[in-house]
């Protein structure tokens, strides 16, 4: 198996990690991602990563690239449901994923995504979280 | 063979007697914490084993292996007793009270030969020295155990995590805050997060006496970890006093959420959940609304 | 004194085994590998997880800075306490300044440079040892309670 499967939904792409991710994997789900956000005009990414491990720098790294990546193209980048121990652990490793949306569940996601692309269509409405976000 | 070894095996019932009543008669020895037969068990495996040791003619350094088994029997003897409470006086007479019995009765069987006598009483003493110190080495790590077991409990419940209102989190900090309870402070709130579904936490420092580098720093980590599981983190119970030692130290903590209160700390939490607290007039209570 | 020379203070490798990592996929099965033995001796989750995580820094470095190598996995014991040692090994160009790659920040490979010095954060134990021109060895150990 060489690709993770994305997924559409409305406005957003889903991706769901269920394997652990060696090098290659990783970077075909960069490349893959960001050309569908590109191909769709998605204007959100959520990664379930609530199934993964082990999160090394390596992963971190690529998290982290997707959502600059994806930001660049207009569209936000959301990480949800990533397991305590993982928390912890990249905590103490020095990385945290600055710049990256998180959630506790792909629910949570949806809602903080429509939250923020609602927020930029319509800019006469007030924020109600002023600057809450995880950057 | 040499006269130790020899000693040691042709009069062990009566150095085992001997020694026996040594420690029995010691007035301080809790026989709620031991039985008779119990001692007697571990006494008599013990002289075996020195019996054996000894007769290599190795008679000083006990770091060898024909030593392992009675350096094995004398630790564990001392760790079970650390354990079940005895005093390192207990603990230490035990070996000894064997010197006594053992030169009792090397006397009996020397005194004609007072030079002999001299020189494996000389012997003896050194050998039990040596193994009296393995019981304090173990004695002692034996209660470390126990305090660090203890240590663990303590922190274990001195962290709750309250659940203050449908996805908001309490969590107050009282006493220092180390790396070792800052670990178990974020498994804590993150396990109860992923359980309750909470995205927001209160980490309320009121009860921690003072916060230098190292406090903020364990501080920092168990917001950052909290915000990578998609949770906010708010810090109260912030006094004057240890706002100003942040600021002289120069620890950063713009990028954090901080109230002076529980309080208003609680407030904003319903504000970002958009929950609203207010007085109904007619009573004197009030009421929540969302 | 006495401490050190004491049977119980004394490291017993308890059980022993080699991996060859040549390539990436090889960290996958390596990582698993971790996960088996950390599990057998009964670690608690978050410590295999910060063990595992330094394993995987350690390696990949191996991978990319160094053709790959061979990682030493034992189970250890001390004081009544077991844990797990990984040994890497690599023959690659070796480390020049050590102190400046333990450095949080440092990398020669345009990356976060976050490898060394946070496996170093992750476990109890953490020794690094290259010569240029000859490889590097980085030997870790987390014991069961992570202190
Ligand atoms: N096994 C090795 N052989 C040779 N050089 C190494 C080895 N491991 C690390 N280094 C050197 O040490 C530097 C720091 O390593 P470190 O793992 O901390 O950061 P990185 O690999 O550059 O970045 P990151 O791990 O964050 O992706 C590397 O850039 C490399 O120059
Ligand atoms: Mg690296």
């Amino acid at each position: 198996m060489d690709r993770i499967p994305i997924l559409k939904m409305g406005p957003f792409l889903l991706v769901t990690i269920q394997v652990d991710l060696y090098d290659r994997l990783a970077l075909n789900l960069e490349n893959d991602l960001i050309s569908m956000v590109s191909k769709t005009g998605a204007r959100g990414v959520l990664i379930d990563i609530s199934a993964v491990s082990i999160v090394d720098s390596f992963m971190g790294r690529i998290l982290g690239n997707i959502a600059s990546m994806s930001r660049i193209m207009d569209a936000e980048t959301v990480v949800v449901g990533m397991q305590p121990a993982v928390a912890i652990t990249l905590v103490e490793l020095g990385l945290t994923l600055q710049g990256v949306y998180t959630a506790l569940d792909v629910e949570k996601g949806m809602e903080l995504l429509r939250d923020k692309i609602g927020v930029m269509n319509d800019p006469e409405e007030d924020e109600e979280e002023p600057d809450d976000s995880n950057d | 063979m040499n006269k130790i070894a020899q000693l040691l095996q042709n009069n062990k019932k009566q150095i085992l007697e001997s020694w026996m009543q040594n420690q029995l008669a010691d007035a301080s020895l809790r026989d709620d914490l031991i039985s008779n037969e119990e001692l007697r068990r571990q006494s008599d495996e013990l002289i075996s084993g020195l019996a054996r040791a000894t007769s290599s003619g190795n008679m000083d350094n006990i770091y060898t292996p024909e030593y392992e088994p009675v350096v094995e029997i004398l630790s564990d003897i001392s760790i079970t007793r650390a354990r079940q409470g005895f005093s390192p006086r207990e603990t230490g007479m035990y070996v000894l009270s064997l010197k006594q019995a053992i030169s009792t009765v090397l006397e009996e069987k020397y005194s004609e030969q007072p030079e002999v006598l001299y020189k494996e009483l000389i012997t003896t003493h050194k050998l039990l020295d040596n193994l009296s110190m393995v019981t304090f080495d173990t004695f002692i790590k034996g209660r470390e155990e126990v305090i660090l077991r203890q240590t663990d409990e303590i922190n274990e419940i001195s962290t709750p995590v309250i659940r203050v209102w449908e996805g908001i989190l309490a969590l107050p900090i009282i006493g220092t805050l180390d790396s070792a309870r800052t670990q178990i402070v974020m498994e804590n709130l993150l396990e109860e997060i992923v359980n309750t579904g909470s995205s927001i936490a209160i980490l309320d420092i009121s009860g921690v006496p003072a916060v230098d580098s190292l406090v903020a720093q364990h501080l920092i980590k168990t917001v950052s970890a909290t915000r990578l599981m998609g949770a906010e983190c708010i810090i109260s119970g912030i006094r004057a006093e240890i706002a100003q030692t942040i600021v002289h130290l120069g620890i950063d903590l713009s990028n954090i959420k901080t109230k002076a209160s529980l309080a208003s700390a609680l407030q904003l939490a319903f504000s970002m959940r958009s929950v609203e607290v207010r007085k109904i007039n007619k009573n004197t209570g009030f009421s929540l609304t969302r | 004194m006495i401490l050190k020379k004491t049977r119980r203070s004394l490291m017993i490798v308890m059980t022993k085994d080699t991996m060859q990592i040549v390539r990436e996929q090889d960290v996958v099965p390596f990582r698993n590998r971790v996960r088996e033995l950390s599990t057998k001796i009964g670690m608690s989750l978050v410590n295999q997880t910060k063990l595992i995580t330094a394993a995987s820094e350690l390696v990949r470095n191996m991978l990319k800075y160094a053709n790959g190598g061979k990682v030493m996995l034992e189970t250890v014991s001390k004081n009544a306490q077991s844990g797990i040692r990984l040994i890497f090994m690599d023959q690659g160009p070796g480390i020049t300044n050590v102190q400046q790659a333990m450095q949080d920040g440092f990398s020669t490979g345009k990356s976060l440079g976050l490898g060394l010095p946070g496996a170093k954060r992750l476990v109890n134990e953490f020794d690094i040892n290259s010569i240029p021109g000859e490889g590097t060895t980085v030997t870790i150990i987390h014991w069961k309670h992570g202190r």
